[in-house]
């Protein structure tokens, strides 16, 4: 032990950086992938204060529209009868949808590990497209709402469906930003199989994503 | 320690000064000391917001103050040493010491740990620049509904509380995610869980509370967002809201929150006692699962903060039992600190009085935190100085108590100077006396009925007494924290002679030399047990050789980055954009704050982390 090295190659050695994920770990997990799972840890309680709310004040609301039921709504200025709002086959089709790339982006990954370059290019585009599918789905249904009378401030359903729905929304386009990124890098051969723990650590994000959503999906629109 | 032979290879690793070095630095070391600096300010100023109420109250009918300014101070003296005060000062504590302690470089994420200290700071200039527009929020510090909607409080002042402390939460979120994975990831071999220094595992259960009730209050304070800006109906009754929403959502993460507050002072008491009772740590597993029970039943109580509101029996039977369950946690671990001195062979310095302070002290605030526990006298008790004083011997008492036995101790390691002993003696001897003078007096007032936040009371309601006193007690406690701010001062202008291991301590940051270099360790020993520092003391028959300052060469360590603080100032565009929606276009603001928020997070996702390799 001699030389400069030895610090460098001592077993507790460069460990510390986020980047260094090669270097063994205590757990032998690279980092970002711990840092990932503790934040997913996270966000299941903001989801759930989120949808505590929204079953707390299920059938609290003094107006409607309601999700399933009929009721009286505040339109043009006078109280008149409504219709459920809620339209459950596009969004189950959506749901669908976001299922689907759950499973387009563990051929991606797959194809990121094995260095397969077109199968990654290709299951990650298909992803990316999916999530800006339910993203589009998602702006087509509140659009659809505020034509038919229902903002953000309309109703306890209203705000409680909105805040919840939107925030899934919003993390599903923080996912497709974050993808459409590593789609980038990866068309231009940027992730090759050492480097497909950046695709990885979106995948998981991505698959939470949707885990949260099947929860959402049926409280929200199958459940009356 | 293993001998490490860098002596002779060129210095590579040579002190950065400089502004611009502090504003770009990722070392955790110097972030540590920035939180600690950062902290220590907004500590005082709470201090002074404190003592302002205090003189306000030294007499029936004072008019120092008016009613509306007395809201304001015990709003923000409460925000103040909750958030920017003893939340900082422990990340302070996590940042120096938990690489350190488990025999790490730095952190996991080194640019993270920047970014949440910058999100801090500029967290708390945000709620006190609120103070300039004379708009200082004053609904409480626990914000509750509808004192806080538009109604009720129609100007900028809540805004900046709300908007504040998701600013906060941010920079808490964003650490807590970067020390949980250190500890879980980056301990030397041999550092098991079961070998982690106490004050290691007590940060690690708070950072699994603040990872667990941060969300809750970002989703309550986004609700009250919306009803102030956006017209929901949240927590207003009008449009069919509950305001007790509010509370159940607030005290879901509040009441973790005072365990975020104490854990780390009873993880740094844990490592002061036995260092100057040359004795171990008196039960160690005991202390780390009395821990976690701490914070696993610290989810399961927070309705005992709400029994005025009317839950009915069933519930106010269940917080209340779970409420008196954390008393057995807690004792156990008060037992282990008094086993482990039993028998030591006690070393009568600064350290070790503070620490001794904290437990008597909490113990006092651990005792009518029981009786708050039944609700039939919680009624009696609640929303009078009783409750005031409870909180403040466990706070101040016990998390403040912890901190300053933690400062006095780890001072030679962070600057290489001792602090002085007797003038250090001089301060604990007048807080306790100034601490005890101002605070147990508020049990009697309380139960002679004196309502907390009112702003003055009448003449002749026997209230005057003890009030003076009080006065004169936080006038004392605030004259032993100038005498503590004399000796660091003093301190630092004296040469940097402290010796690596001033007190025999038994962890791994004695071992190196005092400041550490910036790598911490050239190498590290092995770890054989929770003392790694006395195994090798013991193996050296009682003697450590001092360890040398090394070159370093060759050991990489992360680039210095100024993305970190381009995105904090992102951060705060964003949320900071809320207080305009009264403007129109304010949502351009917005967009702006995440055009920085989005160049920052890419300029740093694509910066390398580490210097190029030559």
């Amino acid at each position: 032990m001699s030389h400069a090295s030895h610090a460098m190659d001592a077993p507790h050695g460069v460990r510390e950086g986020s980047m260094h994920d090669m270097h063994p770990t205590t757990t032998g997990i690279p980092s970002r992938k711990v840092a990932l799972w503790t934040l997913i840890g996270s966000e299941c309680l903001f989801f759930a204060s989120l949808i505590s709310t929204y079953l707390v004040y299920k059938g609290k609301s003094l107006v409607g529209p309601l999700p399933h039921t009929e009721s009286q709504c505040m339109l043009h200025g006078q109280m008149q009868a409504c219709e459920p709002i809620i339209e459950i086959p596009l969004v189950t089709f959506g749901t669908a949808v976001l299922l689907f790339s759950s499973f387009f982006i563990v051929l991606a990954l797959y194809g990121a590990q094995k260095g397969r370059r077109g199968m990654l290019i290709g299951w990650l585009g298909a992803t990316v497209v999916a999530g800006l599918f339910f993203v589009g789905m998602q702006v087509y249904e509140f659009t659809h709402f505020f034509h038919k009378g229902m903002g953000y401030s309309t109703n306890l359903f209203s705000s409680s469906f909105f805040t919840l729905t939107g925030f899934h929304g919003s993390h599903v386009t923080a996912g497709v930003i974050w993808l459409s990124t590593l789609l980038v890098l990866a068309i231009r051969g940027k992730i090759p199989p050492g480097k497909s723990l950046n695709l990885e650590i979106a995948a998981l994000y991505w698959h939470f994503v949707d885990v949260v959503w099947i929860v959402i999906f049926p409280v929200v629109y199958l459940m009356r | 320690m293993a001998t490490s032979v860098l002596e002779h290879a060129p210095a590579i690793h040579q002190e950065k000064s400089g502004l611009w070095s502090w504003i770009t630095t990722v070392d955790h070391k110097r972030i540590g000391i920035l939180y600690g600096t950062t902290a220590f300010i907004f500590f005082l100023i709470g201090g002074i917001e404190a003592l302002i109420m205090r003189l306000q109250l030294m007499r029936p009918d004072n008019h120092l103050v008016s009613a509306e300014a007395f809201n304001s101070l015990f709003t923000m003296h409460g925000t103040t040493m909750i958030f920017l005060g003893v939340m900082p000062l422990s990340a302070m504590f996590f940042n120096y010491f938990i690489p350190l302690h488990i025999g790490a470089r730095d952190v996991a994420f080194p640019r993270l740990n920047a970014f949440s200290y910058w999100v801090f700071l500029l967290g708390g200039l945000f709620i006190n620049f609120s103070f300039l527009l004379n708009a200082a929020p004053n609904a409480g510090w626990f914000g509750y509904a509808n004192l806080t909607e538009r109604t009720y409080s129609p100007g900028l002042n809540t805004d900046f509380w709300v908007l504040g402390l998701q600013i906060l939460g941010i920079a808490s979120m964003a650490a807590a995610i970067n020390f949980f994975v250190t500890i879980v990831n980056l301990r030397a071999p041999g550092m098991k869980m079961l070998r982690m220094p106490m004050f290691v595992w007590m940060s690690f259960i708070t950072q699994i509370l603040l990872l667990l009730a941060f969300p809750v209050i970002t989703v309550a304070l986004v609700f009250l967002m919306m009803d102030r800006h956006f017209g929901s109906h949240f927590f207003l009754p009008e449009g069919g809201g509950d305001p007790v929403l509010w509370q159940h959502l607030f005290w879901i993460f509040g009441h973790p929150e005072v365990y975020i507050l104490i854990l780390p002072a009873f993880g740094i008491v844990s490592e002061v006692l036995p260092v100057f009772s040359r004795k171990p740590l008196f039960g160690y597993t005991a202390m780390v699962f009395s821990g976690a029970f701490i914070a696993f039943l610290g989810f399961g109580v927070w309705s005992h903060h709400m029994f005025a509101t009317g839950m009915g029996p069933i519930a106010d039977s269940f917080f209340a039992i779970s409420t008196m369950l954390i008393a057995v946690p807690t004792g156990v671990k008060i037992f282990n600190w008094l086993g482990t001195i039993w028998g030591g062979s006690l070393q009568f310095k600064t350290p070790l009085y503070f620490a001794l302070g904290m437990v008597a002290m909490f113990i006092i605030g651990g005792l009518s935190g029981v009786m708050h526990s039944s609700p039939p006298a919680d009624l009696q008790q609640t929303d009078s100085y009783f409750v005031v004083a409870h909180f403040h011997y466990v706070l101040f008492g016990g998390s403040i108590f912890g901190l300053t036995a933690g400062a006095y101790y780890w001072f030679p390691k962070m600057f290489g100077r001792m602090l002085n002993e007797t003038i250090g003696k001089a301060h604990f001897w007048l807080m306790l006396i100034g601490f005890n003078l101002t605070f147990f007096p508020m049990h009697f007032l309380g139960l002679n009925g004196m309502p907390r936040r009112v702003y003055t009371y009448a003449a002749g309601s026997n209230f005057e007494f003890w009030n003076r006193i009080e006065t004169w007690g936080a006038l004392l406690l605030a004259f032993s924290l100038l005498l503590f701010v004399y000796n660091v001062v003093s301190t630092m202008r004296k040469p940097k002679t402290a010796p690596a291991d001033p007190w025999k301590g038994a962890t791994l940051e004695w071992l190196i030399p005092s400041p550490p270099q910036e790598f911490n360790f050239a190498d590290v020993p092995p770890v054989n047990s929770s003392t790694p520092a006395w195994d090798l003391r013991r193996a050296g028959g009682g003697q450590l050789p001092e360890p040398k300052r090394v070159s370093g060469a060759g050991i990489h360590l992360p680039s210095p980055s100024i993305w970190p603080v381009v995105t904090a100032c992102g951060v705060l565009g964003v949320i900071g954009s809320i207080l305009f929606t009264h403007m129109k276009g304010w949502f351009v603001i917005t967009l702006c704050g995440a055009a920085v928020l989005l160049f920052g997070i890419y300029r740093w996702a694509f910066e390398p982390p580490f210097p190029e390799e030559h």
